[in-house]
């Protein structure tokens, strides 16, 4: 135990070096880019008298390594610089981006972890059987089909023809007003939040509404989730102490859901963690075709706009969130793996 | 008394070069004593001791004119039947203990899995059954080991736990494939005396597969050899060593003797009519 705790605490170090890794290029990137962020703040016509002003304020004229001290001194206190398109704190924007995209990833993933690993299971149970080849025709389906066109087709079917779900956004107009002049924000999480406050006409309105894109995240990760677990289980199924378990009697789900499983955990929590950090800062399409004001969302607009803080704040949080899920991965990974405790 | 009657075994894998048959109408009986089956890699012989199991998966196939354990037909058995007797009346021990026992569960989990999931017993009764199965194998610190994972014993120890693990329920045979070949040699005569000990005192059926000649002969009543998935000779294990059939004695030749003439061990000569 002792010796679990020593290795979260190098974790947590490498960690502390990564991120600092991270700011410095994020910090590089925003000097090179030829985009000066004094122009697009004073505009064109400003004397040169203006832009020198906006430059001390900015701290532009300071040398290289102390703006670098600075910008990592003020991410370290969680402000990731000022916003040039709204002249809003990022980190303040993000707060408020951030919690919609966490709500439709982590939903996913639990769609593609739920289905993905009992269809991963039943193929690699009985390989070559119906069953596997479905599994796998649905899963290369999910592998190969641009996201974008299958969220289209999907708003097309079961929002435009068939009305079983609610359309782009999070809320309709109504709920959303709800949601922001009655109810308490404790998470910033529709789901969590209307459940939280029982307000549960929004929470339905909610469900209709993220049930489509969670879905469809929830596909593609299913997609992946299952292949793996298929090729995991199947070589945890060759091993000689699954025949040991036979040997004593075990019935069949047991040998195969205990006894495999287990092993075929270990690496699947690296896989699942990894299609989580995925969905987490890659669903910018989902995000754009589902009107869905997340992350991927925020980023984009702030790029179309030039506004370079707002991006690499962004840059930012995406590289915690996958650093820290890594990490999270990896203590995981050493609770189920005796084998790398030692 | 017979334990287990064996005619005709076949075990037929389908490949996609055609049907593979590893073992190739196998015959024996077997009462409460120790058979030993030996051969070369590739004889059949641990397919004849899964067969017995069913423990053969597909695309493996098992067919034989009778397979009977102890008055039940082990060819027409359900599954369910099947899994009654796994455990419970036949057990087997493997070869190398790294791989037979599971990596990522304690070897008190393991050990008490069978008492607690088929028996129904609690886990302080189970507990104790599997540190008196612990003390039977000679492990020192019981209490200790019941907390390890499987990494962190040593291969004897290891071995002695799946030792433990298979004599828990009394089975009345015990199929042991090769279990000394991954251990070293002082360890495999500790391992061995052990198994004999245990086998003795609750007078149960042995099938020791190994291809070890002189350890089948001085350790079992009874010796098959089998040569490309038939039984080429069946003899007294006492007089293996003076064995007629030529294969055997084939094998018998290109055993070294300290101390014997250094001259290269000749190969098999696999050119008789049992040899097709």
């Amino acid at each position: 135990m002792l010796r679990l705790v020593g290795q979260i605490a190098i974790g947590l170090l490498t960690l502390a070096i990564t991120l600092l890794g991270l700011l410095l290029i994020t910090f590089v990137i925003g000097r090179v880019v030829p985009i000066d962020p004094v122009l697009s703040i004073v505009g064109e016509r400003a004397t040169e008298a203006q832009m020198q002003a906006i430059r001390v304020k900015l701290g532009l004229d300071l040398p290289m390594w102390e703006q670098f001290y600075i910008y990592v001194r003020d991410a370290l206190h969680g402000d990731l610089g000022t916003s040039i398109r709204t002249g809003e704190s990022i980190s303040a924007e993000i707060a408020r981006y951030f919690p919609a995209t966490l709500e439709l990833a982590t939903l996913g993933t639990i769609f593609g972890t739920l289905v993905g690993i009992p269809a991963g299971v039943l193929a690699a149970t009985r390989p070559g059987s119906i069953a596997d080849q479905i599994v796998r025709v649905v899963g290369l389906l999910g592998y190969s089909m641009p996201v974008f066109w299958l969220g289209l087709i999907g708003l097309l079917v079961f929002y435009g023809q068939l009305d079983w779900v609610a359309g782009p956004g999070r809320l309709d107009p109504t709920y959303d007003m709800m949601m922001e002049f009655t109810l308490t924000p404790y998470t910033g999480m529709i789901l969590i939040d209307s459940a939280l406050n029982g307000a549960w006409d929004v929470f339905g309105n909610a469900v209709s509404h993220i049930i489509l894109p969670a879905g469809l995240l929830g596909y593609v990760s299913m997609a992946y989730i299952s292949r793996m677990t298929r090729s995991f289980m199947m070589n945890e199924l060759g091993q000689e102490y699954i025949t040991t378990a036979r040997v004593k009697g075990m019935p069949e789900w047991r040998v195969i859901w205990v006894h495999a499983m287990k092993n075929v955990l270990v690496p699947l929590i690296t896989v699942i963690a990894l299609s989580y950090a995925y969905l987490l800062e890659g669903s910018v399409l989902t995000e754009t075709i589902f009107a869905w004001p997340g992350l991927g969302s925020y980023i984009t607009d702030a790029l179309f706009a030039a506004d370079m803080p707002a991006v690499l704040g962004g840059t930012v949080v995406v590289g915690v969130v996958f650093v820290t899920l890594n990490m999270v991965s990896d203590i995981l990974y050493r609770i189920v793996d005796p084998r790398a405790r030692a | 008394m017979t334990l287990l009657d064996v005619q005709n075994l076949r075990v037929t894998f389908a490949t996609e070069a055609g049907p593979v048959e590893a073992v190739r109408g196998v015959s024996f009986s077997l009462g409460r004593e120790r058979l030993g089956i030996v051969g070369e890699s590739g004889s059949g012989k641990t397919m004849t001791g899964r067969a017995v199991l069913r423990l053969i998966r597909p695309p493996g196939r098992i067919e034989a004119d009778r397979m009977v354990f102890d008055g039940q037909n082990l060819i027409e058995a359900s599954e369910r039947e099947m899994r009654a007797l796994r455990g419970k009346r036949i057990g087997m021990v493997m070869q190398d203990p790294k791989y037979s026992l599971n990596p990522v569960m304690t070897v008190g989990d393991q050990l008490t899995e069978g008492l607690r999931r088929r028996d129904g017993l609690g886990r302080r009764d189970a507990e104790a059954k599997a540190i008196s199965a612990l003390e039977a194998v000679q492990i020192r610190d019981p209490a200790r080991v019941m907390e390890a994972y499987p990494h962190e014993l040593s291969g004897g120890m290891g071995q002695r736990v799946m030792i433990a693990m298979m004599l828990i329920p009394e089975p009345d045979l015990l199929i042991a494939d090769e279990p000394t070949s991954a251990l070293d040699v002082t360890v495999q005569a500790e391992v061995l005396a052990i198994l004999d000990r245990l086998v003795r005192d609750r007078g149960m059926g042995l099938i020791f597969i190994s291809h070890d000649l002189r350890l089948v002969a001085r350790f079992c009543d009874r010796v098959l050899v089998m040569y490309k998935g038939r039984v080429v000779e069946e003899l007294q294990a006492s007089n293996l060593l003076a064995a007629q059939h030529p294969y055997t004695r084939g094998l018998l030749n290109c055993l070294p003797r300290i101390g014997g003439p250094r001259e290269p061990l000749p190969g098999l000569d696999r050119t008789g009519a049992w040899a097709e």
